[in-house]
């Protein structure tokens, strides 16, 4: 049953990135985004995260992707506004994405160490979970987290400063 | 035979996940060089972002360790700041080009 979930999300996810690339209207492309992170979120959620599958969701598809929206609303780009590019470059590009495919796979087949003992199932033990991932954050990560509220902080003023009119 | 080695290492529960995330970071590059809108190129970082995500993910679920959900945690948050910042430069580009093709970003001559 986890295996057919698997693949379903797998598919949906693959079919969704690349309509992400390949649609025209820059919002087709972005509500195309949302089914790829909620397929993602659904990936973590069959991997027994279930704190990074709610995060995932909240951050991504509610903040980041408004986000991505409201510019796309504000700079009035939802219409077919690309100038028509050649074939070649679209051409090229796919030939060096599948290549990039290629070349990663055959380093994987040909590595014997990657082969990791998957001794542990994910749904035997509960690293997911909130308290656990809590007690990790809280004590051994702290330094992390803190430094990232002031990531956050100074990216705030950046983004006040640069999209300032007349700055 | 090759076909063969695929199915054999298919087999393993993880290596489902790297290929998925091989495959889903390679849409991401693949964007990147065809698309001239920069704001799907933006997007297209964000895929490649999600799939180191979900490899990180699952290594980590399959050998009982939360530091790779940790990492996980803290690549959220940046890519959160750093869409933040990038959308901000997008508007700002936008104010003097009326454009956000990434072809007439040529003035430095890079």
């Amino acid at each position: 049953m986890r295996e057919y979930i698997f693949y379903f999300l797998a598919f949906v996810s693959i079919i969704s990135a690349l309509m992400v690339v390949f649609s025209k209207n820059p919002i087709h492309s972005v509500l195309y985004l949302v089914i790829c992170f909620f397929s993602i979120a659904g990936h973590y959620l069959i991997l027994n995260a279930e704190f990074l599958a709610v995060v995932h969701v909240i951050i991504y598809a509610g903040a980041i992707m408004v986000l991505f929206l409201f510019v796309i609303m504000l700079l009035n780009l939802n219409k077919e506004s690309e100038p028509h590019k050649p074939a070649i470059i679209k051409f090229a590009s796919v030939i060096s994405g599948s290549l990039l495919v290629l070349v990663l796979v055959a380093a994987l087949l040909k590595s014997e160490n990657l082969n990791l003992p998957a001794s542990t199932h994910p749904s035997m033990h509960s690293i997911g979970m909130v308290k656990d991932l809590g007690k990790s954050l809280f004590t051994d990560y702290l330094l992390p987290f803190e430094i990232s509220s002031v990531l956050f902080l100074s990216a705030m003023v950046g983004v006040v400063l640069i999209s300032k009119k007349e700055a | 035979m090759i076909a063969l080695e695929v199915v054999d290492i298919l087999s393993n529960p993880v290596n489902k996940y790297v290929y998925l995330s091989i495959i889903l970071f390679c849409i991401g590059v693949m964007g990147v060089l065809m698309r001239r809108n920069a704001i799907i190129i933006l997007m297209c970082v964000e895929l490649m972002l999600n799939a180191a995500n979900l490899l990180l993910v699952a290594f980590s679920a399959y050998q009982g360790n939360v530091e790779g959900q940790m990492v996980v945690f803290f690549v959220i948050v940046v890519a959160a700041a750093e869409v933040a910042v990038g959308l901000a430069l997008l508007i700002s580009i936008y104010r003097n080009l009326s454009s956000t093709d990434v072809n007439l970003l040529n003035k430095m001559k890079g």
